[in-house]
C-alpha cells in the first residue's frame, strides 16, 4: 500500500533481521515436514519400495522395524526433526553410509561450481551491462541485447552439451569429465572451466540486461545530472557514483536466481560427470534411494533459503534509503 | 486482443517472439500431417545419418527421422507447458483470491504454504516429486504445476487486495450481490490480465523444466518424443554423431527464446506506463 511504512521501517534493522530469521525457521520446518510427508506418500509400502521387488516379506518387516517405519507418523516426523537438528540426515539404504558424510564430501565441488559461475557472470555481465547503458542504442548495445536474451533462453544443459562437444570432443582443449584430482588445484580449476562457463553464460546475459536497465535509470537521476553539470568526468560518474546505486537491484535479482543456479548445477554435474550434490541426488533417484533424495534435496533447500536470506540482508544494508529509514526507526 | 497483438508487433523483438510462437503452435497442431515419417518409425540400417534430402535433420541411433521426432516433440512441449500453466494458474487464482478475501487466519495459512513451496527451487521440487511419485505425462504435468502455484497465487492475491475495496465492488455489495457473484463477475475478470502475463512469461520456464526432466530420463516416458529425451539420446551418441542433439537443441532454443520474447512483449504491451513507447 502506498504511504504505509514497510515492515523494515517500523522495526529497525535488528527487528528486520529477527523477523526474517523467524520466517526462515518456519519455512525450513515447513519444507522439512513437506519432504518428510512426500517420502511417506510414495505409492506402495515404503519398506518394500526401498528394498525392491525381490525382498521377502520377512526382510521387509525387519527393514521396516530397523528404519522405524512401523512407528506412527507423528513419532517418525518428530524423530526426523530431531535427527536433522543433530546433523543426521539418515543413511544410504544401499551402502549404509551416513548421508551427511556423502553430502559433505562433494559439497565443496558444488559450492565451487556455483561461486565460479556467479563470479564469472558478474565479472563479464556487469561491465557488459554498463557498456550497453553507456552506448545506448549503438550496434554494441543491440548486439549485447540480442546475445543476452538468446543465451538466457538457452537451457543450461543444452549449453553444457555444446561446450562439451566443442571444447572437449572436437578441440580436445579441456577435460571431458570429473572434478579433477583431489589436492591438485590446477587440475581442479581446469576441470571447473567448462561446467562453470555452462552455467555462467546465462548469468552473463541476465546480469548484463539487469545492469543495463538499472544503470539507465540511475544515469537519468537528478544527482547524476548535477555531477555532470559540475564537470565530473563520465568515467568517474559511471564507476564511482552510478555503479554503486545500479548494483543494488541487480544484487536482489541475483539472489532470486540462486534456485535456478542450483538446479543448473545439477544438470551440469550430470553432463560433466562431476561429483556434487546434483549428481548424488540424480543417482539416488535412479536407484530409488529415497533417504538420499530426501537428504540431498533438504541440503539444496537449506542452501537456497539461507543464500536468499543473506542477499536480502545485504540488500537492506546496501540500499542507503532503507538504511536511513532504519536509522530513523532507531534500535529495536 | 487485436490492439494487444498490434502493440506486440511494434517491437522487433515482439515480432520475432510472435512469429516463433506462431510457428511452434502451427507445428504442434499439424505435426501428424506435415511430418515426413512416423516419429517412432525405426530404420536401423540408416542410423545416425547426417542431414539429407530424405532425412532433413538426419536420423537418431535407431534410424528414426529426427525432423519428424522434433515435430512430435513440439506437440509434447506445447501440450505439457499449456497444461502445467493452466493447472497452476487455476489453483493459484483460487488460493490467491481465497487468501485475499477470507479471514486473516486462512490468509496466513495460504501464504505460509506458498512460502514453503517457494523454498524449493522449482526444478528441484519437480525433480524430487517425480522421483518419489513416478514418471508419466500425467504425473509430470500435475507435479510440475505444483511448483508454479505460489507465483500465480501471490499475484492473484495482490491484485484482489488492490481491488477488494474499490468503489464499484462496494456498490455491488451494497446492492446485495452475493460473494460468489462479486468474485466471478467482478474480481476475476479484473485480475486476469496480470495472471495471463505471468502465464506467458512462465511458458518457456516450463518448457525448459519438461525438457530438463526428460533429459534426466524422468520426464516424458519413451517412446514419446520429447526434445529433452532426444537430447539425452543424442548426448549418449555424441561421439558418433552430433545431429541428434542439433535438431532438438535448436527447437528447444527457438521455443524458449520465442516464448520469452513474446512474454516480455506481452508484459510491456499491457504495462500502462509503457504505452506509446516503441
Amino acid at each position: 500500500m502506498p504511504g504505509k511504512p514497510s515492515p523494515i521501517m517500523k522495526t529497525g534493522l535488528g527487528g528486520y533481521i529477527l523477523s526474517r530469521i523467524a520466517t526462515l525457521g518456519i519455512v525450513i520446518l515447513g519444507a522439512m515436514t513437506t519432504l518428510f510427508f512426500l517420502t511417506q506418500l510414495v505409492p506402495g509400502n515404503l519398506a518394500q519400495v526401498l528394498l525392491g521387488p525381490r525382498a521377502t516379506p520377512a526382510q521387509v518387516e525387519a527393514f521396516a522395524e530397523r528404519m522405524g517405519l512401523d512407528q506412527p507418523v507423528y513419532v517418525r516426523l518428530w524423530r526426523f526433526f530431531f535427527q536433522v537438528a543433530q546433523g543426521d540426515l539418515g543413511h544410504d539404504i544401499v551402502t549404509g553410509r551416513p548421508i551427511l558424510d556423502m553430502v559433505l564430501e562433494v559439497l565443496p565441488n558444488t559450492v565451487a561450481l556455483a561461486f565460479a559461475a556467479i563470479g564469472l557472470g558478474l565479472l563479464i555481465g556487469v561491465p557488459l551491462g554498463i557498456y550497453a547503458a553507456t552506448y545506448r542504442g549503438s550496434r554494441g548495445d543491440q548486439l549485447t541485447a540480442i546475445l543476452s536474451v538468446s543465451i538466457i533462453a538457452t537451457p543450461t544443459f543444452v549449453v553444457a552439451i555444446y561446450l562439451l562437444l566443442i571444447f572437449s570432443i572436437w578441440l580436445h582443449w579441456l577435460p571431458v569429465i570429473g572434478a579433477g584430482e583431489p589436492g591438485n588445484l590446477v587440475d581442479q580449476l581446469v576441470h571447473l572451466i567448462l561446467p562453470a562457463t555452462a552455467i555462467a553464460l546465462g548469468w552473463i546475459g541476465y546480469i548484463a540486461r539487469l545492469m543495463r536497465a538499472s544503470m539507465l535509470e540511475v544515469l537519468d537521476e537528478p544527482h547524476i545530472r548535477t555531477l555532470r553539470a559540475y564537470g565530473v568526468s563520465s568515467r568517474r560518474i559511471l564507476w564511482k557514483y552510478a555503479l554503486k546505486i545500479a548494483a543494488i537491484p541487480t544484487l536482489a535479482v541475483v539472489g532470486l536466481g540462486i534456485g535456478d543456479l542450483l538446479a543448473g548445477a545439477i544438470f551440469v554435474e550430470i553432463i560433466f560427470a562431476r561429483p556434487g550434490i546434483g549428481s548424488i541426488i540424480y543417482q539416488a533417484i535412479n536407484n530409488r534411494n529415497y533417504p538420499v533424495v530426501q537428504g540431498g534435496v533438504l541440503v539444496v533447500v537449506l542452501m537456497f533459503v539461507i543464500s536468499n536470506l543473506i542477499v536480502d540482508l545485504l540488500y537492506a544494508w546496501l540500499d542507503p534509503r532503507i538504511r536511513r529509514s532504519l536509522a530513523e526507526a532507531g534500535p529495536s | 486482443m487485436r490492439i494487444l497483438l498490434a502493440r506486440i508487433w511494434q517491437w522487433p523483438t515482439g515480432r520475432l517472439g510472435l512469429m516463433c510462437v506462431a510457428l511452434i503452435l502451427l507445428v504442434a497442431l499439424l505435426a501428424p500431417v506435415i511430418a515426413p515419417y512416423g516419429p517412432n518409425a525405426i530404420d536401423v540400417k540408416n542410423r545416425l545419418q547426417g542431414p539429407s534430402f530424405t532425412h532433413w535433420l538426419g536420423t537418431d541411433h535407431l534410424g528414426r527421422d529426427l525432423l519428424s521426432r522434433v515435430m512430435d516433440g513440439t506437440r509434447v512441449a506445447v501440450l505439457v507447458s499449456i497444461a502445467v500453466i493452466a493447472i497452476a494458474a487455476t489453483i493459484g487464482l483460487l488460493l490467491g483470491m481465497i487468501a485475499a478475501l477470507a479471514p486473516r487466519r486462512i490468509e496466513r495459512i495460504v501464504l505460509v504454504i506458498f512460502d514453503i513451496i517457494s523454498a524449493f527451487p522449482s526444478t528441484i521440487l519437480a525433480l524430487a516429486l517425480i522421483a518419489l511419485f513416478g514418471t508419466g505425462v500425467a504425473n509430470l504435468v500435475l507435479l510440475v504445476s505444483l511448483a508454479f502455484v505460489p507465483q500465480f497465487g501471490r499475484i492473484a492475491r495482490a491484485q484482489t487486495l488492490a481491488i477488494r475495496n474499490a468503489p464499484f465492488i462496494e456498490a455491488e455489495r451494497v446492492l446485495g450481490a452475493s460473494h460468489g457473484r462479486i468474485v466471478l463477475s467482478h474480481v476475476l475478470p479484473n485480475i486476469l490480465g496480470p495472471v495471463f502475463v505471468l502465464a506467458s512469461m512462465n511458458i518457456p520456464v516450463v518448457i525448459t523444466i519438461e525438457a530438463g526432466l526428460s533429459f534426466l530420463g524422468i520426464g516424458v516416458p519413451p517412446p514419446l518424443a520429447s526434445w529433452g529425451s532426444m537430447l539425452r539420446d543424442g548426448y549418449t551418441y555424441l561421439n558418433q554423431s552430433v545431429w541428434p542433439t542439433i535438431g532438438a537443441a535448436g527447437a528447444l532454443t527457438l521455443a524458449t527464446l520465442g516464448s520469452t520474447l513474446f512474454g516480455e512483449a506481452l508484459r510491456d504491451a499491457t504495462d500502462p506506463k509503457l504505452q506509446g513507447v516503441s
